[in-house]
């Protein structure tokens, strides 16, 4: 990656933009495990894991899985976020390996929110 | 019906419709407010790109060809921006002071204090973890502005984790020219690098850890020189907290004055806080300067579990003081926790039930000091460990008229004369448990009681004959066989034997047929 310039950043931002987006091809789900140090602490990597593993089983290509840091709500983690292109995301909290693998089968392939573990859905407040 | 923020109270329950409530209606929620934290949940540390795509690094071309430095300290001085990581010194201030300093090398550094010594804080931490970039952008802004071209980040060894976090984010920000020489072709060049700190709190106090990063012992020397006149090897120095850096994009993109629309009139922004203790839910938070304690604890804590009632708060960590519940009401911002005896600190809240006994509280938090105490000065060192002394005592039954008096003139003189904040400041919870709980340190010194039932050596186990049914559920749990007696018919506590272990107590309150036969005096 060459060094970048003051243009080069806004180009590249915008070219990050388009092709991180949602319905971008290849990017039909967002799934992501939050996997701050608490959450690893309460079984995060696991959950990172079986969803992993759950959607190669299922050769599906078009789920980006991707990671973040905590999300705030130590109590309720294992929390994990499925947003579908052009949804609203859903947070979902106390997971396991099994609840992962559930979610996965009815929420990012079927399309049906998993009402029990769900902590909450859309965003959170940005000053 | 139920309220949404019960739902996030209770753990693992099925919510009984299926209509989901809305992330920003629940109770933990609502009133956050997140700036520091603004990319929350969103980002992957690990992928500048993801950094870059949600708006960052935008802060920091503006700063590096739209403004001058001066403008960028103005900016921080505007937005009203005190230091997050304890004492509140504003930023832009300091910004000023370092940039104004001569460096007779010519060098300037720039550092980030992520040592976090503070038990049960984790702001730093997740941070770090979170929003690596974050920081970096800060610090570049902030090396910019001062004239700084190298800088640190100090973490504590025991957040592997967050170093992996930082380390990454540094090698990538390198990659794409945000660090370096020629910083986006600006002409401004400037490093980081990570530095891990050995774990002693005293650590955390900036000329220990400026010690710490020349690789000498890292103990506090007096101030003046404040480190931004001779900081790191004699040269000007800034340091700042995490969330202080984290900050400072946001300044430079929305302006100081947005800014210093969040907040109270010597308090701007917003403050993360750790919310632990008794308190339904825990995590991490950040709300304006000003929430009340009230807020902060019931709606988005959700109040204190399993009905017990709420007693205190502990803000600033170890050294901090101790909010009662008539202070509930309290806007939580610097003057007032000052007002109160308390400290902001870094950020620590830790919430007590009615369980807790406040002077086994204050033994607790000054033995921790004690163990932290580099034993550089007199008063810290010996004052500290003769008010563990006295506290001891007193939970063990062995108090004296006047201790309370003898622990009060002891806390002036440790504040008075200690070098550094650990010793200024650890008086702080004995001062403030003293004074909104006066009671009950008289009750333990003069009768020999602990009212919240904690303190082992005032308190006796004893079987209510009319409510024991002999269903034997405590002769089970008992560690020492100190219970005896027939089945189905009352028993009997040994208290010779008894350990005051409280296993009966809680088995029998929970489990036993007719329950609570158990009880503590
Ligand atoms: C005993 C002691 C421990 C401290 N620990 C920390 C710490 O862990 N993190 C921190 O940022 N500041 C800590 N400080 C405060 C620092 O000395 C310094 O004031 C601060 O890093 C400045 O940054 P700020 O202006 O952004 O708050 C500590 C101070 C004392 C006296
Ligand atoms: S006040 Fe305590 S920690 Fe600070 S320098 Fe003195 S002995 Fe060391
Ligand atoms: S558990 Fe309680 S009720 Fe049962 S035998 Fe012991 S004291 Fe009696
Ligand atoms: S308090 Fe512990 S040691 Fe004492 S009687 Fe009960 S279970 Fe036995
Ligand atoms: S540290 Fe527990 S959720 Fe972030």
């Amino acid at each position: 990656m060459p060094r970048l310039t003051r243009d080069g950043l806004d180009a590249l931002r915008a070219e990050l933009r388009e092709s991180t987006r949602l319905g971008a091809p290849g990017r039909r789900v967002r799934l992501t495990v939050h996997l701050g140090t608490c959450g690893l602490a309460s079984g995060a990597g696991k959950v990172l894991d079986a969803a992993r593993a759950a959607l190669e089983e299922r050769a599906v290509d078009d789920v980006v899985v991707a990671t973040s840091g905590c999300a705030g709500l130590c109590c309720r983690e294992p929390m994990a976020t499925v947003e579908l292109a052009g949804e609203p995301p859903v947070k979902y909290a106390d997971l396991d390996e099994k609840r992962i693998v559930e979610i996965i089968d009815e929420h990012v392939l079927g399309g049906r929110i998993v009402p029990a573990f769900v902590l909450g859905t859309g965003e959170e407040r940005r000053a | 019906m139920k309220s949404p923020s019960d739902r996030t109270s209770s753990r693992k329950s099925l919510p009984e419709t299926d209509v989901c409530p809305e992330l920003a209606s629940l109770g933990f929620f609502k009133s956050q407010r997140l700036l520091a934290l603004r990319h929350r949940g969103l980002l992957n540390p690990e992928e500048i790109d993801e950094y870059i795509a949600l708006g960052g690094y935008a802060a920091l071309p503006k700063a590096l060809f739209d403004m001058t430095p001066e403008e960028i300290v103005d900016e921080v001085k505007t937005s009203g921006l005190r230091g997050r990581g304890g004492a509140g010194f504003p930023t832009g201030i300091k910004w000023e002071l370092a940039r104004n300093a001569e460096s007779k090398s010519g060098s300037k550094y720039v550092v980030c204090n992520a040592d976090e010594g503070d038990p049960g804080a984790f702001m730093d931490r997740s941070l770090l973890e979170a929003d690596p970039h974050a920081v970096l952008e800060g610090m570049v802004i902030g090396a910019r502005a001062m004239g700084a071209s190298e800088g640190f980040v100090y973490v504590r060894d025991e957040y592997p984790h967050a170093v992996r976090m930082i380390t990454r984010a540094i090698e990538q920000a390198e990659d794409y020219g945000l660090l370096g020489s020629d910083i986006l072709g600006s002409d401004f060049d400037f490093r980081v690098s990570v530095v891990r700190g050995g774990g002693a709190f005293v650590c955390g106090e900036e000329t220990a850890l400026m010690a710490s990063i020349e690789g000498r012992e890292g103990r506090p020397r007096p101030r003046p020189p404040y480190p931004s006149q001779s900081g790191l090897w004699g040269c000007p120095t800034n340091i700042n907290n995490v969330e202080t850096w984290a900050n400072i994009p946001c300044i430079v993109e929305r302006g100081g004055e947005w800014y210093s629309g969040i907040g109270t009139k010597e308090s701007k922004g917003t403050k993360i806080f750790s919310l632990v203790g008794k308190v339904v839910n825990t995590g991490l938070i950040e709300v304006p300067m000003g929430m009340t304690l009230r807020e902060i604890v019931f709606d988005i804590g959700g109040g204190v579990p399993r009905g017990r009632k709420f007693k205190a708060v502990q803000s600033g960590g170890p050294s901090g003081g101790c909010i009662p519940e008539s202070l509930i009401d309290l806007p939580v911002d610097y003057e007032e926790l000052a007002k109160a005896g308390a400290i902001m600190g870094s950020g620590g809240l830790i919430v007590m039930d009615e369980d807790t006994c406040m002077v086994d509280l204050a033994r607790y938090f000054v033995s921790f000091l004690e163990e932290e105490s580099c034993g550089k000065c007199v008063p810290c060192r010996e004052g500290i460990k003769r008010m563990r002394e006295i506290l001891t005592d007193i939970v063990e039954a062995r108090g004296k008229e006047g201790d309370i008096e003898r622990l009060e003139e002891l806390a002036y003189a440790i504040k008075e004369a200690s070098l550094c904040g650990l010793g200024k400041t650890a008086p702080n919870p004995v001062l403030t448990t003293i004074r909104y709980f006066r009671d009950e340190y008289e009750s333990h010194v003069l009768h020999k009681r602990c009212p919240a039932k904690v303190c082992k050596a005032m308190i006796v186990y004893r079987v209510v004959p009319e409510r024991c049914t002999g269903c034997q559920r405590c002769v089970q749990v008992c560690p020492v066989n100190a219970i005896s007696g027939p089945r189905s018919q009352p028993h009997n506590v040994d208290l010779d034997k008894c350990i005051k272990c409280g296993a009966c107590y809680e088995i029998c309150k929970f489990d036993a047929i007719a329950g609570d036969a158990i009880y503590i005096e």
